[in-house]
């Protein structure tokens, strides 16, 4: 694998410069100051109750996610262009999926293959037909980026389900603040903290015609054992709306309405952190007790909005991740800003040959999978995971793609031996609500803290840093 | 505010005013049967700990002998008995968890705080004694402080009176169970009253609510039976007894009537309960029966939890 890029001494070690400020610092600070003062950061994060459970173990077990002091910094100038380039994806995501429950153009122009969308567990036929106020479907997207050169992000996934993580984007913000202000003394990063303003804003102005001029917005959550609890219950106080769980919540004349200590109170858009399958125990999974029986019958009668729409999961498939830029160019007519990763579809004979020959070399996801789990990473893999994933691809290839394995770039980290590069990606937030869509500017950068590692998922051992766009 | 939030504040506090009511039970035990057994003679007084606990029952169907390890272990840490002190922390910390937004910073803190305390220092029990009167202290902080926060901080709306109820609720509980469990050394049946027996064992009644300083203070003279009955049932100047938890209790469902405008059976079920004691008289009591007094009390408080929760938290 080539030498990674280094977000902090590019190629060829030369200091880029967006980083001065942030090396004279360092070069100022003894290595133990940072290292209290991660001690000091993980106190905060245990005590402030930032954590998120793993499925599968106790709930006492809660854990941290580790979080790493070393802030990563981003030009001004190279986020107006991924700004950019996230609004145009997100626009020609939501201009899809209004295609796919309605008139299907770009399927008859056979831009995306037909048995992708149908034969497709994330596609929902409840929707066929159905608007969605405002024709938005994903009102909260997360994006995820990495990055290869000085020149060139790249989309590695598009999130526009449930994406989350902007509680530490807004918490790891706070706490940098409080433990290094004179960092930021001496750097003009642009504020983040307007994040649930915009979020709050962008809900209220989807909210359906009934709604009173008031709407009312809850946000759902599957409840306290859920892995994002911590999360959905940051943003709800943030917000300033309830933190409703299915039980909460009662359907009546196709109203939606919470349970309060006054008696019945109308819910008008529900920002809803439950997948698809767990909303509604009549339409979906019947075995659901997380969910709100009839709240699909309110939601085609027109009485609530839910963000994300119902069924957005067929825009963040991996397969169909591979037509985005077509999907671009096919709504929008435009260039698309951002690129994808190459990606081999092993659905297509010619594709899925080049990737059994090359397994060794490419990263292989599951269509349906994430948190990183079922991948196959070739060149850590051994010939035993290899030969097992072979098999797995040849019984069922629609079920995978495959991706070189990019050197994604590396950011200066805390590690055990002192300051050392490790692999980052990076996830922004697009809100779009009935006439605007906007990008706070930052992110969550996930790091990958085992040295050489490229995952970075939480669930996986990865790190969080605070992410600085500079204001320039 | 969701009824579910409302039940989590009630129930939040009710176990944090639990924890401390039996960590102050356990100190009371401890302190009579750390005195020669001329002035504790043949009473079990581990026993009597259990039953003001409420948890005899549950004990005695997994063990035979009350002995200190065992009811203290019981009582404090036992993870099978659901009102153990480390059960209702951790019961508490799950209800405060889920209704995060409901509570301020500082009230978190606490309570989170005193959870990873439990789960790092006190996991494995306690030792010593000297542990174990670190760890009841522990618990008495963790309660004051939860209880200090939510004084200092909280804004005065539904979700601040919800959580009242449930510390008053309890409390008046609490209390009543000391009375009902100890009344047989309130009577005033023969004229051994003021021996060492009866003295330490009113003392130690006095322990469980944190009262006997307040006892000197409002009668100066010394412990008399039907007194530390007076001051525990109809003194509303003394923070845990019946009369006061009950204008306590008036008063916050009161305010919840107003800010909702409406009134119903749990303000009017409150309010003839606090009448009731407002216009008894000790004596009265004493005549009619103290112990029948106190079980009709502790009745009438239970069918006011269950009121509440009909009438705002389902």
């Amino acid at each position: 694998m080539a030498v990674a890029f280094d977000e902090m001494n590019g190629l060829d070690g030369a200091l880029r410069p967006a980083y001065e400020e942030l090396s004279r610092w360092l070069a100022e600070t003894p290595p133990d100051a940072l290292e209290h003062r991660r001690a000091e950061a993980e106190l905060l994060f245990r005590r402030i109750g930032i954590t998120f459970a793993v499925y599968g173990e106790a709930e006492s077990t809660e854990r941290l996610i580790p979080f790493d002091v070393i802030p990563r910094i981003i030009s001004g100038k190279e986020w107006s262009r991924l700004e950019a380039g996230l609004k145009q994806r997100t626009r020609a995501i939501n201009m899809f999926l209004k295609d796919l429950y309605h008139g299907r153009d770009i399927l008859r122009a056979g831009v995306v293959p037909d048995d992708l969308v149908f034969q497709n567990p994330a596609f929902r036929p409840e929707m066929n037909g159905q608007d969605v106020p405002h024709d938005v479907y994903v009102h909260i997207a997360g994006i995820d980026i990495v990055r290869t050169d000085p020149d060139e992000f790249y989309v590695l996934e598009d999130n526009a389900r449930t994406p989350s993580g902007v509680s530490y984007m807004l918490e790891n913000r706070e706490i940098m603040m409080r433990l290094f202000p004179d960092l930021f003394a001496r750097h003009r990063v642009a504020p983040v903290e307007k994040y649930p303003d915009e979020l709050l804003s962008c809900l209220r102005s989807v909210a359906p015609r009934s709604a009173s001029t008031e709407p009312t917005v809850a946000l759902l959550t599957p409840g306290v054992y859920n892995s994002a609890f911590y999360e959905h219950s940051f943003l709800a106080d943030k917000l300033g709306v309830e933190l409703v769980e299915g039980r909460d919540l009662i359907v009546k004349n196709d109203e939606v309405f919470m349970r309060t200590t006054e008696g019945l109170k109308r819910v008008d858009v529900l920002y809803r952190r439950l997948d698809d399958d767990y909303i509604d125990p009549l339409t979906f999974r019947p075995d659901s007790a997380l969910g709100v029986p009839g709240l699909m019958s309110a939601y085609m009668a027109g009485n609530i909005t839910l963000a994300n729409a119902v069924g957005t999961g067929i825009a963040d498939d991996k397969a169909m991740y591979s037509y985005m830029p077509d999907i671009v160019k096919f709504y929008l007519g435009e260039e698309p800003i951002l690129k994808n990763v190459p990606t081999w579809r092993c659905r297509e004979a010619g594709d899925l040959a080049y990737v059994l020959d090359n397994l060794g070399d490419l990263v292989v996801k599951e269509v349906h999978g994430s948190g990183g789990y079922g991948m196959l990473i070739g060149p850590a893999a051994t010939k035993a995971t290899i030969e097992a994933f072979r098999d797995k691809l040849k019984r069922e290839p629609e079920g995978f793609i495959a991706q070189p394995t990019l050197a994604l770039s590396t950011c200066p980290t805390c590690t055990a031996s002192g300051l050392a590069p490790r692999h980052v990606d990076l996830r922004p937030f697009v809100l779009t609500g009935s006439k605007n869509i906007n990008v706070v500017p930052g992110g969550l950068t996930r790091v990958a803290l085992q040295e050489g590692s490229l995952v970075v998922n939480s669930s996986q051992g990865g790190g969080t840093k605070d992410t600085w766009i500079l204001d320039e | 505010m969701l009824s579910r939030t409302a039940e989590n504040l009630y129930w939040l506090a009710r176990y944090i005013e639990r924890a401390e009511y039996l960590a102050r039970t356990i100190e009371a035990t401890l302190r009579v049967t750390a005195l020669p057994s001329a002035y504790v003679g043949q009473t079990n007084e581990w026993d009597s700990a259990l039953q003001t606990a409420g948890m005899n029952f549950g004990f005695h169907a997994k063990q035979e002998i009350a002995d200190e390890e065992s009811v203290v272990e019981y009582i404090a840490f036992a993870p099978d008995n659901p009102s153990s002190i480390r059960n209702c922390i951790e019961a508490a910390r799950l209800n405060a968890r889920s209704v995060r937004t409901a509570l301020t910073g500082e009230m978190w803190d606490t309570i989170n705080g005193a959870w990873l305390e439990l789960q790092s220092v006190w996991s494995n029990g306690t030792k010593s004694r000297e542990q174990l009167a670190r760890f009841l202290r522990f618990v008495q902080e963790t309660s004051l402080r939860f209880d200090g926060s939510a004084y200092r901080t909280m804004l005065r709306n539904d979700a601040y009176w919800f959580s009242r109820l449930g510390l008053h609720l309890e409390r008046a509980d609490n209390t009543a169970r000391i009375l009902d469990v100890k009344y047989h050394l309130l009577l005033p049946q023969d004229e051994h009253v003021g021996g060492p027996l009866d003295y330490y064992q009113w003392t130690s009644i006095l322990r469980s609510v944190s009262a006997l300083t307040a006892y000197h203070w409002v009668y100066r003279e010394t412990l008399k039976p039907w007194l530390i009955a007076d001051l525990l049932i109809l003194n509303d100047t003394l923070p845990r007894s019946l009369a006061s938890c009950y204008g306590n209790l008036v008063r916050n469902l009161d305010q919840i009537g107003v800010a909702y405008g409406r009134q119903g059976a749990a303000q009017r079920h409150a309010r003839g309960i606090r009448n009731r004691l407002e216009h008894s008289h000790i004596d009265d009591i004493f005549q009619r029966g103290l112990h029948e007094f106190i079980q009709e009390f502790i009745a009438d408080n239970n069918r006011l939890g269950e009121i509440i929760g009909k009438q705002y938290l389902i």
